[in-house]
């Protein structure tokens, strides 16, 4: 029987950090010339095990193998020297130099002391076209759309004579077009010989793009499978543990009267770009209103400017028949609006502090947090966390441990039950479940959809289609700071709400 | 049983709050360690016998009840002074301002130490006191509003509020103010009256107790009130404060006022208990020392007294181990200079104790000129 040569095997890898086991015994191999979706929700082990790979981190037991020979990694220079390379989930490129520049970084081609980049741009042409990948190598890193700067990203590792190509959640900051893209790249490259490994959270795209999947779980690999033995919903079990609701149940809404209104509103950012342009839309009671887009089309700042955070230059703002002249977030949570942010540690926890202080960080001066506005009144502030921690299911040893040490579905939890935890007329959901599990998922969208049900007028903004699909009974596209498109979520498609999200203008308004 | 339970819980987590105290203290007291070592080196380099001079150092401030007198007279404005960089500390805000608005502090308690007539004792000294911290206050009050409301950074506006307070309060006490008693040519203002004395119990300076009654007041206000819960917020997380409907700007400002007045009661005191008139150099570094007792205290009020009086024992004692040990009193600066040098260069002291980053509350001190 002759052995396959395998691209990389992986032999019973155990990382251990403290108090973590990261990676526990874990094995898989790669073929050749085949793509292979590593699959598990965040905190899984799967980034750990590929920074093993990397050699960023040593593992603590266990070895690889590179074309069927053991071989030592040290750091990412073995790696590349091996033949692996990796695109991280945020690019290392750096914006304000050209393609060429980026690509040599590191590695530059030096004709006696001085750099050639003629030569290295001919090089890099080359390869481009070797393998189906078109860039301009003159084009300056931060004027080229994100889809390409991962193409220079996949290049890069390419140019470094990779054989072995480590995707991290590629497709996190993608149009579906975009991805779809990808996947076309991705093939190709494999057709050339090129080995993936394919990291993701996403169950479509695995099923979309892999040869063979691995599924991981709490540091262990929970089992191998490949596209034709299993569907989502096999996966999503394989990857919770349980069987996990993966669009959450809803009945048609009520609308009521309206909540909250965007009138002709428009925001320059701090350097005086029109970050967001006339924008008007309005949220009755008992509906979510989803606000799609790629990131970086002007939701943060419109979020800002709903939630006091940010000043507007003109346009006006209506919360519950009252305008609201831009009022400051103080006022907005005592009228009735909840706000989860889009970045939970920017905005949405104090991380050193324990969680008792962060479920009253919107209320510590009222009663009873305090009296007269003044002494706080720790046994309440206790009491109180006490009681949402229970009834939002957080995993937590108690409510005086810091936020720092909680997961992220955790954290958002905590976000959600001191949002939820006051009267609302208005939510303003933010990128409520970026980078969490599918099982934070489902009890997240469930809350939401709960809170719409009670009559609380809900504005969901995400980069994720799949979230907007699930939650929004009316869905707004945002492309570029203007709202192209708002339509029923009942007659709209992926497709149709893809094409807007790139830019394309919609037939019928 | 259920007893048994309880007091098992108790003593376990009485150790949890012990290991908790060990994880904060370790890095000061081996800087504090490892600044006396290197100072016996430097000591010995120098061709003093080290254990001599240390003896003396400790006899000076710790030896009989007026060289412990003399201990807590030195830490009294230091513990204000600490006091006060800690406090900024905790909004995110480095008040190296504290020389001038300590010297302030002093001049304006001298001033209404020797102008206000006919008041009782009592009375007259609160008054001065409070006039002086309220000076302290004013003037820190300017590199608040600089910073809450057009971000420049209060690290520059403080130093260079320095020069200018150094310069202001140099010529009100050889000018407009100078004591002209007896044909006095020193610049300084005449001595305060008798009834704005702040007097010793014994040898301990009732200022002593004063400071320590600060600490306590600014634990409350920090961990016990909404407004100490606002300054820790925005220190910590000044977007999150935002968000929270915290006012940032305001919050700020007030914190530097109330740094202000901190460091300005310091001089205060120094001013109306010790020197009994205001006589620049008089005061000279006890604004600066406060960064390094800070520090060293862990920007905790309870911690800052200790390290006040280790500070101040060192000023104490510096005189007697001079005279002992035939020893220049400049090196208990420079013992000073290292302990702030291993207490920041905290990664050197934790590679020596092999100790993790405590993973307590730690404040990011915001860049040059954000906001």
């Amino acid at each position: 029987m002759s052995e396959e040569i395998l691209a990389l095997e992986v032999r019973h890898v155990t990382k251990r950090f403290p108090g973590v086991i990261a990676n526990d015994d874990v094995s898989f191999t790669l073929r050749k010339g085949e793509i292979h979706a590593l699959l598990g929700e965040n905190g899984a082990g799967k980034s750990t095990l590929m920074n093993v790979v990397y050699g960023l981190y040593s593992q603590d037991e266990g070895e690889f193998l590179v074309n069927n020979k053991v071989v030592e990694i040290n750091g990412p220079s073995d790696a590349i020297n091996y033949g692996i390379g990796m695109v991280h989930q945020h690019f290392m490129l750096v914006p304000v130099f050209s393609v060429t520049e980026n690509m040599i970084l590191g590695s530059e081609v030096t004709k006696g002391s001085s750099l050639d980049l003629r030569r290295a741009r001919r090089e890099i042409l080359e390869i481009s076209k070797a393998y189906g990948l078109e860039v301009d190598p003159d084009a300056i890193v931060e004027d080229i759309p994100v889809g390409v700067q991962q193409r220079v990203e996949i290049l890069k590792a390419l140019y470094r004579k990779a054989s072995i190509l480590v995707l991290d959640e590629p497709t996190a900051v993608l149009t579906p077009q975009e991805a779809e893209d990808l996947f076309r790249v991705m093939r190709q490259l494999t057709e050339t010989g090129v080995s993936i490994i394919f990291i993701t959270h996403k169950l479509k795209e695995v099923l979309n793009v892999a040869d063979r999947i691995t599924v991981m779980r709490r540091g262990k690999v929970v089992g191998h499978t490949t596209p034709q033995e299993t569907d989502q919903k096999g996966l999503a079990a394989m990857m919770v543990g349980r069987d996990v609701l993966l669009q959450v149940e809803k009945t048609p809404a009520k609308p009521g009267e309206i909540v909250l209104e965007v009138e002709n509103l428009s925001i320059e950012d701090e350097r005086g770009l029109d970050v967001v342009k006339n924008i008007s839309f309005e949220v009755r009671t008992g509906e979510i209103l989803g606000i799609a887009g790629v990131q970086g089309n002007g939701q943060t700042e419109l979020v800002e400017a709903i939630t006091g955070l940010r000043d507007v230059d003109s346009g006006r703002v209506t919360l519950a028949d009252e305008v609201i002249p831009f009022k400051k977030p103080r006022y907005l949570v005592e009228h009735g609006m909840g706000h989860i942010p889009e970045d939970r540690h920017k905005h949405g926890l104090v991380l050193p502090y324990d969680l008792a202080d962060n479920l009253v960080l919107c209320t510590y001066y009222q009663q009873p947090f305090a009296e007269k506005m003044l002494i706080r009144n720790q046994q309440a502030v206790l009491e109180n966390a006490f009681g949402l921690l229970e009834r939002f299911d957080v995993r937590a040893p108690g409510p005086e441990v810091k936020a720092s040490t909680l997961s992220g579905g955790n954290q958002q939890k905590v976000i959600i039950g001191r949002e939820f935890s006051r009267p609302l007329k208005v939510l303003v959901a933010n990128q409520p479940t970026r980078g969490l599990d599918v099982g934070s998922i489902e009890y997240i969208h469930k809350e939401i959809i709960k809170m719409r049900d009670e009559g609380v007028g809900v504005l969901v903004i995400s980069a994720e289609l799949d979230e907007i699909l699930s939650l929004a009974d009316r869905i707004a596209v945002m492309y570029r700071g203007e709202i192209v498109a708002v339509v029923d979520a009942k007659d709209t498609s992926r497709e149709e709400l893809g094409l807007w999200m790139a830019g394309a203008q919609p037939e019928k308004m | 049983m259920d007893d048994q339970q309880t007091s098992e819980e108790g003593s376990q987590s009485f150790k949890a709050w012990l290991s908790a105290l060990w994880r904060v203290m370790a890095i000061p007291l081996a800087a504090v360690l490892l600044a006396l070592v290197i100072g016996a080196v430097l000591l010995a380099i120098s061709g003093a016998n080290p254990f001599r001079a240390y003896a003396a150092l400790i006899e000076g401030s710790f030896g009989n009840m007026k060289a412990f007198g003399r201990t807590l007279a030195k830490a009294t404005p230091l513990i204000f002074s600490g006091l006060a960089v800690a406090f900024a500390f905790k909004a995110g805000l480095f008040n190296i301002g504290a020389q001038g608005q300590l010297l302030f502090g002093a001049l304006v308690s001298a001033v209404a130490g020797f102008m206000i007539k006919g008041l009782p004792p009592f009375l007259h000294a609160t008054l001065a006191l409070l006039a002086g911290a309220t000076a302290g206050a004013l003037f820190a009050a300017i590199p608040g509003v600089l910073k809450a409301y057009t971000g420049a950074h209060e690290v520059i506006t403080t130093i260079m509020l320095n020069y200018v307070a150094i310069n202001i309060t140099d010529y009100i006490a050889d000018g407009p103010l100078k004591d002209t008693s007896g044909g006095n040519v020193i610049a300084r203002t005449p001595a305060i009256l008798d009834s704005a004395k702040i007097p010793s119990i014994g040898e301990i300076p009732l200022g002593f107790f004063l400071a320590v009654l600060a600490s306590v007041l600014v634990w409350w206000l920090l961990w016990r009130t909404t407004l100490g819960f606002e300054i820790r917020t925005v220190g910590l997380s000044p977007h999150a404060a935002k968000y929270a409907g915290m006012k940032v700007a305001f919050t700020v400002t007030l914190t530097m006022v109330i740094s202000g007045f901190l460091a300005g009661m310091g001089g205060g005191i120094e001013t109306l208990g010790i020197v009994g008139r205001y006589q620049p150099g008089f005061n000279a570094g006890l604004g600066f020392d406060g960064i390094t007792i800070a520090l060293l205290g862990k920007t905790h009020p309870f911690g800052i007294i200790p390290a006040a009086i280790l500070i101040g024992a060192m000023k104490a004692g510096a005189s007697t181990m001079q005279f002992n040990a035939g020893v220049a009193k400049e090196i208990t600066d420079v013992i000073q200079a290292l302990m702030l040098f291993f207490v920041t260069a905290d990664m050197i002291v934790r590679k020596i104790l092999r100790t993790k980053a405590e993973s307590g509350e730690k404040i990011t001190l915001s860049g040059w000129g954000q906001q």
